[in-house]
């Protein structure tokens, strides 16, 4: 009876409309769920068997889109509870531990999640190095993750900055003053446009906050999207 | 092999329509005949992804039930703490701190590394990755002498113990091939590696134990902490 219940339902005008296709029973209707469906059809329908072995890329970039997603969903909730200024931020964290239901393991996950990210993409890169998939015609794709691995670790070291506490006001100072130490003066000037000031305050945590939420990510998602377009273009998963 | 012609018959006959294609030689289109296997993504990878994932998720949040992310007391420009680190990914560079001045370690060779990463596809000898000894062994056998000896040289005028041991073992293991002429085993395995993979190999090295010393060996003015005399 219940089979009946679902065979009717997935010949019904409704469901057609949003799946185009019938069960993936056979080859061509898994075919077809890949190649119909928005999500999946960066995908190609059929993959190299060698290709998707686990002990060939140990699922390690699709790991690190993984974590993204993860810190998309986490952070935008943080945003919810959390004020960019000064000494509200620190507030907000405190608050974040003691008042909002599972406020701190909303924020643990975050911050184990980035973290990981940033140690997962270096694995990534490794693996891409070792197996000599940089190889042509690929070459470019491999700039652009290089640049994707600069974009996790600006991503980090912004978010680093906002909980306002001692480990991120004197970690933030202590990078800057690594920027300061470029040549010509262009140190001071990068270090002064990247702070908003000559030292860590308000105005740094509200340039923190501004290109951890919308400008990396967002230049993040655009590599991102040319990343995989290229491995898909270029013959791979 | 190149074929004039290919020919395919889908595996799944009774459902999907039987197709053949027939292409003439000397068309523009290049047919490639592959004997590899192939799987189909929907549901060979697709499953695969969504297991990944969910063991992802489930140890992430295992770790967030238990181990609290750190918050310390409200930021404070007055108070420095001793040592001020940065985040745990910065603590190799903050460590060439120690030893090169700010604008070499600080700027000229993170640089440097980045450019190196990038320009990787583009030369020769990282596409063809011959083994380091293929080519002619007394030349590669003299240049490699004179660059680990300058390297080490630099190194130890700096001081940089924590660079300059893993820089010898590296060069060491890099020459086992060239005093023992095997061919076989892993001595053979360190003879087929190519220059790109040794050097890769030595960024990395250095790059992992820079970021330990920096994150578990330092403490107060920098100085050597071990690990059991408390974790700054």
């Amino acid at each position: 009876m219940i089979k009946r219940m679902f065979e009717r339902l997935f010949q019904s005008q409704v469901w057609r409309s949003m799946f185009r296709h019938g069960l993936p029973e056979s080859n061509r209707t898994r075919a077809e769920t890949v190649f119909y469906n928005f999500f999946l059809h960066v995908h190609p329908t059929k993959v190299r068997k060698r290709s998707i072995r686990f002990t060939y890329t140990w699922g390690l970039g699709g790991l690190s889109l993984g974590l993204f997603i993860v810190l998309t969903a986490t952070g935008a909730l943080l945003m919810l509870y959390y004020r960019p200024s000064v000494p509200q931020a620190y507030w907000d964290m405190k608050d974040l531990q003691f008042v909002v239901s599972s406020g701190q393991y909303l924020r643990n996950m975050h911050r184990w999640a980035a973290h990981a990210m940033v140690a997962v993409v270096f694995l990534h890169m490794l693996r891409v190095f070792y197996t000599g998939s940089y190889r042509s015609p690929k070459e470019f794709n491999w700039v652009i993750g290089v640049f994707l691995l600069v974009m996790t670790i600006l991503l980090s070291y912004t978010g680093y900055l906002l909980p306002w506490d001692q480990l991120s006001f004197w970690g933030i100072s202590v990078g800057t003053n690594m920027v300061r130490a470029v040549p010509f003066g262009m140190g001071e000037t990068i270090s002064f446009l990247l702070l908003g000031g000559n030292v860590v305050g308000e105005n740094a945590l509200i340039r923190f906050y501004v290109l951890h939420c919308f400008i990396v990510p967002v230049a993040a998602v655009i590599l991102m999207g040319i990343h995989f377009w290229r491995v898909r273009k270029d013959g791979g998963v | 092999m190149q074929k004039d012609f290919s020919a395919e018959v889908a595996s799944d006959a009774k459902k999907v329509p039987r197709r053949i294609a027939f292409i003439k030689a000397r068309t523009a289109a290049r047919v490639k005949e592959s004997d590899e296997e192939m799987a189909m993504t929907f549901p060979s990878l697709v499953v695969k992804e969504i297991i990944a994932f969910e063991i992802m998720v489930i140890v992430l949040t295992l770790v967030s039930l238990f181990v609290d992310a750190p918050l310390e007391w409200i930021a404070n420009a007055e108070h420095t703490p001793n040592p001020a680190k940065a985040p745990w990914y910065f603590l190799g560079l903050q460590e060439l701190l120690h030893y090169f001045p700010p604008v070499v370690g600080g700027v000229i060779l993170p640089m440097l590394a980045v450019v190196a990463l990038v320009v990787i596809p583009y030369f020769r000898v990282n596409v063809k990755r011959e083994g380091l000894w293929k080519d002619d062994i007394r030349h590669t056998f003299v240049v490699l002498v004179t660059v680990g000896s300058l390297l080490s040289f630099i190194l130890l005028l700096f001081e940089v113990y924590v660079m300059l041991v893993p820089t010898l073992v590296i060069i060491g293991c890099m020459l086992i091939p060239y005093i023992s002429r095997k061919e076989t085993g892993s001595i053979g395995w360190l003879g087929s590696r190519s220059l790109s993979w040794w050097i890769m190999t030595w960024f990395v090295t250095i790059a992992v134990i820079l970021t330990a010393v920096g994150t578990l060996f330092r403490g107060p003015e920098w100085s050597w902490t071990w690990p059991w005399e408390g974790l700054y």
